[in-house]
């Protein structure tokens, strides 16, 4: 069966990963190639490298490292941040990622999605998805530009519409990212997830407040999402991978062993 | 520094697809040298040749024409492996892109392997079918030593082989369709052996150790 996937997310800037709380005050946890290769040697099932500086700073990512992720791992992995070209894109594939992210540059452009799924095929088009649930509208809405907080905005699209916008273009996977969870380890947004499911015809991630074991089993039995993404919980090692996969079997939810 | 390299071992067909530098690193964390050409004769006097791909059929049948490799890799008589999109390439057709011209329903491929790839029925499973998922039946063939039902590979594809003679290993997602195929010196896995982890990479070893005398016994005794 097909196994339910834990997606280690390592933010990078300036080539070390970081993580910060609600997108703010990014500390320093370490340097990416040792991390990658410690994941990929714990179980993980997929890596996500997400550069948060590129896209707000209005350049693509220093792409060097990827290739020296490609060199030490034998898991899938995805690059996020500033992918804003069937150039851009290429590079970044060819020097070993298996997907590309785009987040922003798809909001800009929305048809960059057809272009990339055109060339490069839908099964290596990711798009991620920032949602801010604003609790005086009882809406969901799209951010763009969220690596910085100076230059994060609200944008026009509705979250669900947006989700089958981008599968109607062609993406291959959607990474959401619930900003309001995120980083504060209270959970999952279970409500969000379930309704973007509904809308979400390919692989569905969730991203944004895993802080506890149970959090995942929620997410898988109740969004029925195909992976779920964090970053925290792993990198401070409050949830080692094998133990969360040995409780997630135990509840009957398909996971890979370790 | 460049250097004319006149012979490799093992080579990796470019096909002018994206995932050669995972394919490569994989064979050489098993500690194996690896070139990445498209060198007619670098590909002919190889032992071993490595067939990767992704992307769709009909791009990657259009850049194999247009390098000249559609005979050569045809008469290639070592042992030739093929991951994803590579294996798909292997089969005698591909529904997948439809043909330049629109005349046919299918995409020509290299008629290594007597099959065709057609849009996998997942019965209502999402697509693509993406992530890890398991094996459920394993023949004895080389290239899968060590491997059994149940063990899990990473899978990214839409399209597949049906399950039938030449399958050495089948999966299931929605129905049962070929994890892998082979004929004769010919070998193809429709997952990605260099992003499986540790098993994945038992494979690419098994093929690489694999000595093809007794990859020819292997078929007698089929």
């Amino acid at each position: 069966m097909l196994a339910r996937r834990i997606i280690p997310c390592l933010d990078v800037r300036d080539g070390k990963v970081v993580k910060g709380v609600q997108f703010r005050n990014h500390e320093i946890i370490g340097d990416i190639v040792p991390l990658a290769k410690q994941y990929a040697e714990a179980g993980a099932d997929e890596l996500v490298f997400y550069d948060i500086t590129a896209s707000s700073d209005g350049r693509v990512v220093d792409k060097s490292w990827v290739s020296r992720i490609a060199e030490v791992i034998d898991i899938p992995f995805c690059v996020a941040g500033g992918i804003k070209s069937e150039d851009d894109a290429k590079e970044i594939l060819m020097m070993g990622a298996d997907k590309i992210s785009i987040n922003s540059p798809a909001l800009r452009d929305p048809d960059l999605i057809t272009r990339l799924a055109d060339v490069f095929g839908q099964q290596c088009i990711v798009v991620g998805i920032d949602s801010f649930y604003n609790k005086d509208t009882h809406e969901y809405q799209v951010y763009q530009f969220t690596g910085d907080e100076k230059r994060t905005q609200q944008t026009g699209w509705n979250t669900f519409d947006w989700i089958e916008k981008v599968v109607s273009l062609g993406a291959g996977e959607i990474v959401l990212n619930c900003m309001n969870q995120d980083g504060v380890r209270q959970g999952y947004d279970i409500e969000q997830l379930k309704q973007a499911r509904a809308k979400c015809s390919v692989p569905l991630i969730a991203s944004g407040g895993a802080g506890a074991i149970e959090h995942f089993r929620d997410v898988y039995q109740q969004a029925d999402v195909d992976g779920a993404l964090a970053a925290s919980v792993f990198h401070k090692g409050i949830i080692p991978i094998n133990a969360l996969k040995n409780y997630l079997k135990e509840q009957n939810i398909e996971v890979r062993p370790c | 520094m460049t250097r004319v390299i006149t012979s490799a071992k093992n080579v990796i067909v470019d096909t002018g697809c994206a995932n050669l530098s995972s394919v490569k690193f994989a064979v050489e964390r098993l500690g194996f040298e690896v070139t990445i050409t498209d060198d007619v004769t670098l590909i002919q006097q190889a032992e071993k040749v490595i067939f990767p791909g992704v992307g769709s059929a009909k791009h990657a049948m259009k850049n194999i024409k247009a390098k000249n490799l559609v005979a050569v890799l045809q008469g290639l008589t070592q042992p030739v492996l093929g991951f994803c999109l590579g294996m798909q390439l292997m089969t005698e057709s591909s529904t997948e892109g439809k043909s330049d011209d629109n005349t046919s329903s299918s995409v020509p491929c290299l008629s290594l392997i007597p099959t065709n790839v057609e849009p996998l029925k997942a019965q209502g499973n999402r697509l693509p079918h993406m992530g890890w998922n398991t094996l459920t039946q394993v023949s004895n063939h080389p290239v899968f030593k060590g491997i059994s039902v149940g063990d899990y590979f990473y899978f990214v594809h839409s399209f597949a082989a049906p399950v039938s003679e030449y399958t050495i290993a089948s999966c299931e997602y929605g129905s049962t369709f070929s994890a892998a195929i082979a004929k004769d010196n010919f070998i193809g896995c429709q997952f990605h052996p260099e992003r499986s982890s540790a098993l994945g990479s038992k494979i690419i070893q098994n093929f690489l150790e694999l000595d093809s005398t007794e990859l020819n016994q292997e078929l007698v005794n089929l």
